[in-house]
């Protein structure tokens, strides 16, 4: 792991603590930004972590590039030292796999897929060793996912499954990217996850759609009042795979503006994660369910 | 007193100088594509410089003002007529209450600023009135205007007469041209395809809009060998998903190079090999289809004193408009 700094322009800076996606890559890039936020320094504009990477926006009218170089630099030694600990949530998510309107799309952009004859999720099971698309939901609903960026559009989160290596799941993103995704699509795209928060475009497979908002630029839904963006990076998701029954139940909660996520709050220690991932990840999901 | 939209041209929004500090979140900056145009404008018909104005592409709308007030029409040359009678550009002129102002064909460039004194005067949503479409966000109802909306206007500013003098308006060159700092994942790129990428003349492609610019025409560039990063997906033009500079350049694989703009996606996983200089921004926005385009590689200093040309260009129209 060896940080690498490049200007974008002369009004930002782009950190990558990593080439290849890891926890480790992802709790270094959030400590650095947090240091870079905490050190204030004048002329940054824009500090955004990112899954192994960050990047800072700042005025070169107020600070020299080079200048916002050095300080970076700077910082790079001090969150190091950081430790790998978060105080967080863990929050449940419905998801309805194999629904109607993602699978309306990609049948529509299938000249576009590696594998025009078969679905995402029968691809995706497929390349990933998967014997059934069943067992391929039952691996993706079963660890739970990791918030390690938020962006592309708005509110939109990247998440990383919390299991080890060999269990992660890998998929390419679509040959060309479509120009339609649903709403609360739930897609996959190199090892990362995501809920699409808006209708738009899109590169990622489509494996199914949730019926919870997770952005609201009017902040009329109960959860969504104090901010319209639900997620930040830290936030970990486990998805609950429920039936058409199930979903149409809780549109119905959002629509009326009854819908509460479930959720709690817990504390993350990468350290202990790594110790015991499958003992760790029971732990996560006790702690969502208990009163 | 509102402006009533009679039709809304092809996708007016309303803009402002943008919405910053919300970028890790996904919420871009937004705001006037051609920012220099948008602060003439304002200036011209004496609001802020960074007060909402109506920033129309291709084609203008058709308003009908029910009270006195002075407009300015800045960057594209789309001239404005107020009932039929044509104004000039770059100039301060007075609508009367009942009387509509309208547009003339496109001449040139592609985005024209309207700026109206007292300034549109929409809600202010995480500190700015600039709409962005994609996030349902901000400007009227989050959206371009349509047939049917009335606008609120603010009160203040109009001052008669004054223009910005023709050696101070700019518009991009033919070929434009748009200078880039290479780096980020330049590295990516074969020794040839770094050659090609400057040597080529691209063309604006028809994608091209708030979020990006597309352009085609030049030779797909070819990558240096690698084994894939674990995480970042197979094709040689995939990183793990990362953040995207304003003004970066990608190209997915190999082909098309997209430079990012005001309403841009966040971040994604497509490798970026360097970024348009912040001070050619402005000229992307008056860049119709079709229009060939040179990139030119530059140094920082030289990105640097372009900027600072511009804050100079800035104060000379201050200035002249005083």
């Amino acid at each position: 792991m060896k940080t690498r700094y490049s200007f974008g322009g002369d009004e930002h800076i782009f950190v990558e603590v990593d080439e290849e996606m890891s926890m480790e890559a992802f709790f270094r890039s959030l400590s650095m930004t947090n240091a870079v936020r905490e050190s204030k320094i004048r002329g940054v504009t824009e500090i955004c972590p990112a899954n192994a990477s960050y990047q800072i926006k700042f005025d070169p009218d107020l600070i020299s590039p080079d200048d916002m170089l050095a300080e970076l630099k700077r910082l790079e030694s001090s969150a190091e030292q950081a430790d790998s600990v978060l105080k967080t949530r863990i929050i449940e998510i419905p998801v309805l796999y194999n629904d109607p309107w993602t699978h309306e799309t990609l049948m529509r952009f299938r000249e576009r897929h590696q594998d025009p004859n078969s679905t995402d999720l029968e691809y995706a099971a497929r390349i990933n060793n998967f014997t059934s698309v069943d067992d391929f939901i039952a691996a993706h609903s079963g660890a739970p996912w990791f918030v390690s960026m938020v962006g592309f559009v708005a509110g939109l989160p990247f998440m990383y499954q919390l299991a080890d290596r060999q269990h992660q799941i890998e998929v390419p993103k679509y040959l060309s990217p479509r120009t339609d995704t649903p709403k609360l699509t739930v897609g996959y795209g190199g090892c990362f996850a995501c809920i699409y928060s808006v209708r738009g475009a899109g590169g990622y497979q489509m494996f199914g759609i949730t019926p919870m908002p997770i952005y609201d630029p009017n902040q009329e839904i109960s959860y969504l009042r104090d901010f319209m963006v639900f997620f930040k990076p830290g936030d970990i998701v486990k998805f609950k795979p429920v039936d058409r029954d199930a979903y149409d139940a809780a549109v119905e909660e959002v629509e009326a503006n009854r819908y509460a996520p479930l959720m709690r709050d817990v504390t993350f220690s990468l350290d202990d994660f790594e110790k015991d991932i499958d003992g760790y990840n029971k732990k996560l999901e006790e702690a969502l369910h208990a009163n | 007193m509102p402006i009533k939209v009679l039709s809304p041209g092809l996708a007016t929004t309303v803009q402002d100088l943008g919405r910053p500090g919300y970028y890790h979140l996904g919420i871009p900056i937004s705001g006037g594509m051609d920012r220099l145009a948008l602060r003439a404008a304002n200036m011209l018909v004496g609001n802020d410089e960074g007060a909402a104005v109506l920033e129309a592409v291709f084609m203008g709308p058709e308003l009908e003002f029910t009270s006195d007030a002075m407009v300015a029409v800045t960057g594209a040359e789309l001239p404005p007529k107020v009932d039929s009678d044509v104004r000039e550009g770059w100039a301060a002129f007075e609508v009367k209450a009942g009387q509509t102002l309208s547009f003339e064909y496109l001449k040139s460039g592609a985005r024209a600023y309207i700026a109206i004194s007292g300034g549109v005067d929409v809600p202010v949503v995480l500190g700015s009135r600039s709409t962005y479409p994609l996030g349902a966000l901000g400007g009227h109802e989050g959206r371009p205007l349509q047939a049917g909306d009335e606008l609120p206007l603010g009160t203040g500013g109009g001052k008669a007469g004054t223009s910005v003098p023709e050696n101070l308006r700019r518009g991009p060159g033919m070929p434009a041209e748009l200078r880039v700092l290479t780096g980020i994942y330049w590295y990516r790129l074969t020794e040839e395809a770094q050659g090609n990428f400057f040597e080529d003349t691209w063309k604006v492609a028809p994608e091209a809009d708030r979020i990006a610019y597309r352009f085609r025409g030049g030779r797909k560039a070819s990558f240096v060998d690698r084994e894939p990063p674990f995480g970042a997906g197979s094709d040689p033009s995939n990183i793990v998903d990362g953040c995207y500079p304003y003004g970066s350049i990608q190209m997915p694989g190999g082909t098309e190079p997209i430079v990012l703009h005001r309403d841009a996606v966040s971040g994604g996983g497509y490798f970026m090999l360097g970024t348009v200089i912040s001070a050619d921004m402005d000229l992307i926005g008056q860049l119709q289809p079709h229009v060939p385009t040179k990139f030119t590689e530059v140094d920082m200093e030289t990105a640097l004193g372009a900027r600072h040309e511009r804050h100079a260009l800035l104060d000379n129209i201050r200035e002249a408009i005083g």
